[in-house]
């Protein structure tokens, strides 16, 4: 039997990003909060120490701040005709593990989604007529705007630090920015970051093209900068160990640099480390959560009770819990019913890469940082005609310099040996010559892409594995086809003599690392038989539990994920202190 | 609405089947831990550094291993003037070492069966850790050439011959026995030695940095912003390791 703990008021699954908002805005409110969290606490003297975080093998190739399948993993196939089988190591995508989660190991590249995004559907529609979009394609709407979105933003921008320039001040554009954003309120917190040689030439060759590039805003700092928690972060170094490691300057955002040195100090809030979550226990009616059951690193089974159940965890994880909780209707793919494991996209990480001739070329690639760079937005979600096109989506085009530690980043012309003294060459003479140009692009809801419990693979404890079925649909070939060619033109256009393009294609491989932005499952929206959560973030059918993550996507946009995850966690905050706490239950009624 | 919960697992069934994980778990010496009211949970001194990997006989291959793995990376990377072979940068040693370790035996990767063979869009479904590769891969090479170079071993072929049979052995076109097919045996190998060639050299390759000067990596500097905008200009220092640099030794006669 579980041990049965002392009532709190909130428990708070996974002490990342959103964890860590969600309990410091609760505990603001005077709520008894505990995160638990099945990963170790994380700090950066210990865990990031500048002695020794730039260190490649231990970091990137071995993977040592993130979640271990030993401890957790999912199975993967391309459509339901196949058997799923696990991924016994992570390639495609990276979960985190530990305190701040992959936000430890994030890139820092930090976006609003579009107006449009908010409101997809509806936006295709009005534009294109319903029939542009295909049978199959699930895309929907949010159940809110993005004028909704706006305060939200703007205070996780400034949670974050982050560096940028705006291009849309209150509906006025802004020389230097991207024209294509929605209108904020303020600028950014903190001025765009110093431009290496690769994105400089960037911009230059695109504004020639007629573009209008704009530095990427960015949660590793131009400066220093104290946020209005009163947590002082330091000045991105440029150090090239970014994506895939923890930051040792206190300059990359994270809960472990804006808000737990404020968050572990209150008296009403606790945390449990290495403690896995096993499930949301429900009461007879299954209507109401009655906290959690988790079990610690020794083995020992505790039960958690609590008036409110939030999760925060991966989003895998959080769309897991539910279907171990019995929280939704599981979607069933033959019919098109039931909404929880539905909507499972990705999205679609396009490239190309320049060779530039040695002798007048060296970008100093190792000078960067995940969030480093300039970018334009002209092929972006429906910044352009999708009309004559025959597909809907896009991406965002940046030359984004994340660093070139050189056991995965010396790529080498096409036709170069793989060893021996010929490869020698080829990469001595291409590593500082070569700039890659990236197109980080929409993935739209297909109705065959899901996620669902594994038949046969089990975790540790015996519970199912996530299933993970999905195949990039043909919408999202097409687009990557297009986009990439835009960006191998601007790639010649700078001077390679020869360029590679690498667009996503078909089948979907979990092999080579893409992209940590795998999205939905559990999705928001105004109608509870397409959406697992309402509109603000509330479970449809336990309104005690809400959850924050990707996993409320309904679809992914030409975006980063992480600035509308933050975002969606001071939206979630916000409800329940000002509309939940006053009145317990339903915050939108079906 | 389905029962509250689908897939409650018994006490028995839990002991049973977290063995494993939790020994895992166990292993790096984690606990759990509760936290709360004090702050951050500072430990003053408190570091995880890697261990520098230590000189010395193989830790994981057999003596005749250990010679075969030496001259594959001797040919993968050969001696050149723009660096010294693989085997002299360390990158045997490194792979020995690294046997030795977590990434020898699977125990962060998820080992559970049932094993079945999948397609090449979901990964390696092998049940054989990387040491059991090794030591199917090398048998299987050294047996080959035996069978079909007049009874010489691999070490025994000249340069072109292992370039050759390497080169087969990169498009799978050897017939291996046992269950390591040449080709993954290969891109196993090949993967490893270039993690030894560029990785930091606290753990057993690259030595003197060798590869990081080749290429014009600085190494472990961390701090380029005097450099940020100087463009198009190559960087004027030396590179540096977790570990410093040789001539830091020397210069204080250690």
């Amino acid at each position: 039997m579980a041990s049965k703990l002392p009532h709190k008021d909130v428990v708070i699954i996974g002490l990342g990003w959103s964890g860590a908002i969600l309990a410091n805005e609760l505990c603001d409110e005077g709520l008894d909060v505990v995160a638990i969290e099945r990963g170790p606490w994380r700090d950066t003297a210990k865990d990031f120490n500048i002695g020794y975080a730039p260190d490649e093998l231990r970091y990137n190739s071995r993977q040592e701040l993130m979640l271990r399948p030993a401890q957790l993993t999912v199975t993967a196939r391309n459509n339901a005709g196949q058997t799923a089988l696990p991924m016994r190591q992570f390639g495609s995508f990276h979960p985190g593990n530990g305190v701040g989660g992959a936000g430890v190991h994030w890139a820092g590249i930090t976006w609003r989604f579009s107006p449009a995004d908010f409101r997809l559907r509806s936006h295709y529609s009005e534009r294109y007529g319903a029939q542009a979009i295909p049978d199959g394609m699930t895309i929907q709407d949010w159940g809110l705007t993005y004028e909704d979105m706006e305060p939200c933003y703007d205070r996780f921008e400034y949670l974050a630090g982050i560096s940028g320039k705006a291009g849309n001040l209150n509906g006025e554009k802004q020389e230097g920015g991207n024209p294509f954003e929605g209108a904020r309120k303020r600028d950014y917190p903190n001025p765009p970051m110093m431009q290496t040689y690769g994105p400089t030439l960037f911009a230059e060759t695109t504004a020639g093209m007629g573009y209008k590039p704009f530095p990427i805003p960015s949660a590793l700092l131009s400066r220093t900068y104290t946020n209005p928690l009163g947590v002082t972060m330091g000045q991105c170094t440029f150090c090239g160990f970014c994506t895939n490691y923890g930051c040792a300057n206190y300059s990359k955002a994270s809960a472990q640099t804006t808000v737990l040195p404020v968050l572990m100090r209150k008296p009403n809030f606790e945390a449990r480390t290495l403690c896995e979550v096993m499930r949301v226990n429900l009461d007879s009616t299954g209507k109401k959560a009655t906290g959690v059951t988790y079990v610690d690193s020794s083995g020992e089974e505790f039960e958690q009770p609590a008036d409110l159940v939030i999760l925060c965890a991966f989003m895998l994880d959080n769309v897991r819990l539910m279907m171990l909780s019995g929280i939704g209707t599981p979607y069933d793919p033959q019919t098109g019913k039931g909404a929880l494991g539905r909507n499972f996209c990705y999205q679609m990480a396009n490239q190309a890469v320049g060779f530039f001739d040695p002798a007048k070329y060296n970008f100093n690639n190792f000078i960067g940082g995940g969030a480093t760079g300039m970018a334009i937005d002209e092929f972006n979600n429906d910044n352009f005609d999708h009309g004559p096109l025959g597909f809907l989506g896009g991406g965002s085009t940046r030359c984004a310099p994340i660093g070139a530690e050189p056991i995965s980043k010396r790529p080498t012309p096409p036709g170069s040996p793989t060893w021996g003294s010929g490869w020698k060459k080829a990469t001595r003479d291409s590593y500082l010559s070569n700039l890659s140009v990236g197109c980080e692009a929409s993935s739209y809801a297909d109705r065959g892409n899901f996620l669902d419990l594994d038949p046969t693979y089990k975790d540790r404890f015996g519970r199912p594995l996530m299933r993970i079925t999905f195949d990039f649909p043909e919408n999202d070939v097409k687009m990557s086809a297009y986009v990439t060619g835009k960006v191998a033109e601007i790639v010649r256009a700078m001077g390679a003599r020869e360029v590679v393009e690498n667009p996503r294609t078909r089948p979907w491989s979990v092999v080579p690392y893409q992209s940590t932005h795998v999205v939905g499952g559990t999705a928001m929206g105004a109608d509870p038989s397409t959406s697992v959560v309402n509109p603000f973030l509330q479970s449809w059918d336990v309104p005690n539990v809400f959850t924050v993550g990707a996993n409320v996507f309904p679809q992914n946009s030409g975006y980063n994920p992480t600035g509308t995850v933050g975002a969606l966690a001071f939206r979630a905050a916000d409800a329940i202190r000002s509309r939940y706490l006053k009145a317990p239950g339903p915050l939108v009624h079906a | 609405m389905s029962s509250p919960h689908p897939f409650h697992t018994s006490r028995r069934q839990f002991l049973a089947s977290t063995a494993m994980g939790l020994v895992a778990l166990a292993a790096s010496g984690a606990k759990a831990r509760t936290l709360f009211g004090t702050g951050l949970p500072w430990d003053a001194g408190a570091a995880d550094p890697p261990e520098r990997v230590p000189p010395g006989p193989w830790t994981v291959f057999t003596p005749r291993e250990g010679e075969l793995v030496e001259a594959i990376v001797e040919r993968l990377i050969p001696a050149d003037d723009l660096s010294v072979s693989g085997k002299d940068a360390g990158c045997a040693v490194f792979i020995d070492r690294q046997l030795a370790g977590h990434y020898g035996d699977s125990s962060r990767l998820y080992m559970q069966g049932p094993f079945q063979p999948g397609l090449p869009t979901q990964g390696d479904q092998s049940d054989l850790t990387p040491v059991a590769k090794y030591r199917h891969g090398l048998k299987a090479l050294d047996e080959h050439c035996r069978r079909t170079m007049e009874g010489k071993g691999f070490t025994d072929l000249t340069p072109e011959q292992k370039d050759a049979l390497l080169t087969d052995m990169e498009k799978d076109a050897v017939a291996f026995d046992g269950p390591v097919g040449s080709g993954s045996f290969f891109s196993l190998i090949l993967q490893n030695t270039m993690e030894g060639f560029f990785a930091d050299p606290i753990y057993g390759g690259n030595r003197d940095m060798v590869s990081w000067r080749m290429i014009g990596f600085p190494g472990t500097r961390y701090d380029y912003r005097d450099h940020v905008l100087k463009h198009n200009q190559t960087y004027p220092l030396p590179p540096v390791a977790i570990g410093g640099r040789g001539d830091w030794a020397m210069a204080t006669g250690r």
